[in-house]
This record gives C-alpha cells, structure tokens and sequence, in this order.
C-alpha cells in the first residue's frame, strides 16, 4: 500500500496531552462552568447562608425567565443572528394568556395556547423576515420589539390580577429535604436538557450549528437554510411563550410592562455561557451556566450587603471577559 | 468517414478512438442567455466512463455556466442534458446529487466548527435504527464514524481522528474532506471545480493525487482547473471551451499545452490542429 497523503504532524505525548487539555478547556461551557464554581466558592467563604438548598431554589427561581427566554436566544445566536424582540415578545404572551382567562373567562389551557401561540407568531415573523427578505436579524427584531411592545400596550396597560391558579401553577412547590422547590425550576432545566440533546443528538441540531457556521457550505450541502431558519426563529417564539407563562406564574400578575431589559439579559446570559455571536460555536447548557452566574452574583453580593448597581458593574466587566474570551480563541481558525 | 462531419467531430475521433462508448454525462446544444450576453451558445459536451476530463477556456468562455448547468446550479434556456443516456431535468444541486453527481468546490464548502465526521455526512445524515432514530430523530453517530474512517482510508488520506474539528486541519486536508464526502456519495460524476486554487504548491499535488485515487476507484472526474500544467498531467482528454461553444477536446498527448491554450484564446483554430496531427 502506498504511503497516506495529508497526514498529520506527529505529536509527541507532551503535545498530545497539551493539545487535549487544550480543547477541554475551550471546549464551549467549561470556561463559564469553571466561573460559576469559582464565584460560588467565594461567595461560600463570605456567607454561610449562601451554600443553602433554600437560597439555590431563591437563585433558580431568579434566573427562570430570562433562562427560558435564553434558549431561544442561544438558538437564535447559533444561527449567528439575534433577537431583541425576546422580551417584548413574551410581555405580549403572558398579557394575552392572563387577559383571555379573567376577562374573557378562556379555560387556562386555552389560553395558554394562545399565548403560545402569539409568541411562535412573532417568532416565524422574525424568521421569514430574514430568511426570506434577508434582513439583518438585529433591525428585524428591533422592529419586531416595538411592534410587539406598541401591541402589548394599546391592548392592556393596567396589570392583569386575580389569576385563575391553574396559570400560576408552576410557581408552586414540592419539598426535599427541606427546601422548597418549584416545578418553573424543573421546567426550565428540563427544557435545557431537551434542547441540548436536540442540539448534539439530531440532524437539525447540527444543521443548526452549520448554519452560524459555514452557510454557503450548509446551502450547498442540499439543507434548506430558509426553512432552517424560520424553523429556529418561531422555537424560539415558543420558547419566550413559555418564558411568559414561567414569568405569570413567579409574579402572580399579567404585566404589560414586564420584560424591558429581559432582551439584554438573555444576551448576556448567552454570551457568559461561552456561545459565540459568530454563531456556530456553543454549548446550550453552558447558556444555563451563564444565567446562573448573573443570579449568583446578584444573590450572593447581596447576602453581603454590597449595594446592587455593583452586580450590574460585575455583569458588565464579565461579559466583556467572556466576548473576548471568544474572540481570542475565535482568531487562528478559518 | 461520414462526409458532413465537420472539423471539430474529428478532432473529436481522434481524441476518443471509438465512438461507440456511451457516455455517462452528455450535453447537446446548450444556450444560456443573461439579458443579451450569451453565456453559452448550443455548446455540447461528453464525459466518457472512467476518465478525467478537463475543462478549459478563457474567462468568459462559458466554462463555469456549462459546470453549474451540469452540477444543476442553474437551468439552461435550451438544449438537452443526458445522464446514461437518459434525460435529464436538474431543478437545483439537489437535483443533481440525487442522481449521483458530486460537486467539489474550490473555496473549501466546510464548516470549520464541525467535525470531519459531521461534514461528511452534513444534510445525508444517517439516524440510529429502531424507535432512537424514528421517534427520538437520533443520529447514529458510531455508524457515520466507521464510514468516515473507511471513505478516508479508501482515498488513502492519512488523518487519524474523525471526530477533530475540520477548522483545525491544512487547507489541502479540508480539501481532502471535501473529495471523500463526494466520492463517498457520487454515484456517477465528481465535478471539481479548481480544486486547487486556494491551496500551496505541496497540498495541492497531494490533491491531485486524490483525484487520480478517485478514478482509479472508477468513478469519472470532470476537472475545472486555470492550471495547464496540472490539466496535461491528470487530464485523460481536455474539453476546450471557447465563445460559449466546445471548440476542440484533445488529449494531453496529442497535443502540446501551447496549442491548447492558442485554442483557447482563438489563436490557432481547432481544424488545423486536428490537419496538423493526420
């Protein structure tokens, strides 16, 4: 047999070893994994009260609707777009499923799906917008915020009360060992963990990462990137759906002056978890790691007493770290 | 000898002793317009069993329309595409690679964050059998492994793991990534489109390599390439395209690299050629 063309160098055991410890570490979700277990280490040693089963569900159920809100976001941001309308979006939902079930008296599934199904609206708006009418996903969305909010406010802006607790039924608890759990909590984790096996196990996961990628290479590989796209954009609409009714549930009201900032928030939390804005590049669970820093920071700076505005500075600095984190290991690779 | 045949048909005969061989891609008389340029003029073409066929002709010569016509990258106005002797009507690349045809492109159509494994099978991805793959869409990510490993030992193509990001290989291995995922998949043609043009001197032999590996695994080559040199040494015969129209194939032996290119350029029509090699 003749020799093999295009081989590779080869390693010595010390590059080898170097090369694999390298791509663990850079491997998307390590980074921000390692940040986590380094800031609740210090938070632990300032605060006894910070290690607590009670004060992780509190933290959980902090960061539960901007985590939800982050799945559709990191979808988004691995098809390298983004969305700002995420938070308008799901203000939308949770007024129009609270406001169908008190004043109208829609059974709260109904209802429900409604809301639902207004959120994945917008979201397939979104998505055929730029993959039909390529527009950039940045104005799309800032358009689609302001509609979205404009609609939210000249249908309701009085906030909508005495829910029927069917709709507020993820806010409650289960207890183990002592510590009270909400099924919002369990929700969200477990929709991470569906959406991390969709994005690793099957084909349009990875047709998802090609996308962000390459997607001329996507297009030429015979994958419909319109249709790829649309089908991203309105997940992610049911995912701020979903978002919304978590929020109905942790706040008991339908408010439509709810989610302002939530479309930052669920940026950063991306961006923290080590998903890159080229798009291609990321982890989804590592997007959960990052929603739980900023609810870690914020919660632990506070058991110390420190005033808030210094856990918006430490979000800011962090999230400028992890960019350029990205961008550093991003230079070198085609 | 048929008395209405014209200068070119015998170019023609020479350059493939025996006519009876059925091609595997043919074209008659293909004609593309765009508004009054006319990018290809009733140009034909033949790809014959087990060979490389290089395709030459000067910017404008209607070389990468005719290619993006067989590739199905674009539907011409008139004339008559045959795979097999069948015809054919290719909507999109699709199209074309449903019916076996493989296209490698010279810009290196990869994605850098995935691995070899899932560049191979990007968009022909094979899902686990049972209830995994039908209920769950589970791909089988062991099977896609073991093929990936035989298709790159089958080219010979010395990378050792599979499962390496591809943005992490030489622009010759991307390469050779992209010419086993379509002799993998190419039932009937590879088309490369200059497959060596964005690579170095030393990759770039090691590609051509590739593409004679791909022949000699019996599949034939349609070879787009500026580079003479590498077209005369590969090439079993060279289409050479001109004004929109095929005005000469010839072979590497039979005919000096000069004369190719002065056909090329116009310089030298193809008859006297074809009366300076009787």
């Amino acid at each position: 047999m003749s020799e093999a063309i295009l081989s590779e160098q080869p390693h010595s055991s010390w590059d080898r070893l170097r090369s694999n410890l390298g791509r663990v570490l850079t491997l998307p979700g390590v980074g921000p994994l390692l940040a986590l277990l380094v800031a609740s280490a210090f938070f632990a040693t300032q605060t006894n009260k910070f290690l607590t089963g009670q004060n992780w569900s509190l933290i959980f159920q902090q960061v539960i609707v901007v985590g939800t809100l982050a799945i559709g976001q990191t979808l988004v941001i691995l098809t390298a777009g983004i969305d700002l309308s995420n938070g308008m979006v799901m203000a939308l939902g949770s007024v129009l499923m609270t406001s169908l079930a008190v004043d109208f008296g829609v059974p709260p599934v109904a209802a429900v799906a409604l809301g639902f199904g207004i959120t994945a609206l917008f979201g397939l708006l979104n998505g055929s917008l730029v993959a039909l009418v390529r527009l950039p996903p940045f104005i799309v969305t800032l358009g689609t915020l302001n509609i979205a909010y404009a609609v939210t406010r000249i249908y309701r802006t009085t906030t909508i009360s005495n829910l029927p607790p069917s709709l507020t039924a993820l806010g409650n608890t289960f207890v183990i060992n002592q510590t009270a759990i909400t099924y919002g909590s369990i929700l969200m984790v477990v929709l991470y963990l569906v959406m991390w096996f969709v994005l690793r196990e099957t084909a349009w996961g990875r047709h998802v990462y090609a996308l962000g990628d390459n997607p001329e290479a996507t297009r030429l590989a015979g994958i419909s990137t319109t249709r790829l796209l649309i089908s991203v954009y309105t997940l992610a609409g049911l995912f701020y759906g979903i978002a919304g009714l978590l929020m109905v549930a942790r706040t008991q009201v339908g408010d439509p002056q709810a989610g302002q900032t939530a479309n930052l928030d669920s940026v950063t939390a991306v961006v923290l978890g080590g998903t890159s804005l080229f798009g291609g590049r990321g982890n989804i669970l590592g997007t959960l790691i990052g929603a739980l820093i900023v609810g870690v920071f914020r919660n632990g700076l506070q058991l110390m007493g420190i005033p808030s505005m210094y856990q918006v500075l430490i979000t800011g600095i962090l999230v400028i770290l992890a960019v350029s984190v990205d961008q550093l290991s991003h230079r070198g690779q085609g | 000898m048929n008395p209405h045949a014209t200068p070119m048909d015998r170019v023609q005969l020479n350059a493939n002793s025996g006519g009876s061989i059925q091609p595997i891609l043919q074209a008659r008389g293909l004609t593309k317009r765009y508004g009054h340029v006319t990018a290809l003029d009733g140009t034909d073409f033949e790809l014959l069993p087990g060979e490389i066929l290089a395709v030459i002709g000067d910017n404008g010569a209607g070389k990468s329309t005719l290619i993006k016509a067989l590739a199905g990258a674009l539907i011409p106005d008139e004339g008559e595409i045959l795979l097999n002797g069948e015809r054919i009507h290719f909507h999109n690349p699709l199209d074309a690679r449903r019916h076996g045809i493989e296209t490698v492109y010279q810009d290196l159509a990869v994605a850098p964050q995935l691995n070899i494994v899932e560049n191979i099978f990007l968009g022909r991805e094979i899902r686990r059998p049972g209830l995994w793959g039908s209920l769950l869409h589970m791909l089988d990510k062991k099977r896609m492994m073991d093929d990936t490993v035989r298709y790159m030992s089958d080219l010979n193509i010395g990378i050792r793991s599979m499962d390496q990001r591809v943005g992490t290989l030489s622009g010759g291995q991307r390469q050779g990534v992209a010419v086993a995922r379509s002799a993998a998949f190419a039932r009937n043609v590879v088309i490369m489109d200059e497959p060596t043009a964005a690579l170095g001197v030393k990759e770039s032999r090691m590609v051509v390599e590739l593409i004679r590996q791909v022949r000699e695994r019996g599949l034939p080559v349609i070879l787009i390439s500026h580079n003479m040199p590498q077209v005369f040494d590969l090439a079993d015969r060279i289409h050479i395209q001109r004004l929109g129209k095929r005005v000469a194939v010839v072979k590497p032996g039979d005919c000096s690299m000069s004369d190719a290119v002065a056909i090329m350029t116009g310089a030298l029509e193809a008859k006297d050629l074809a009366q300076n090699g009787q």
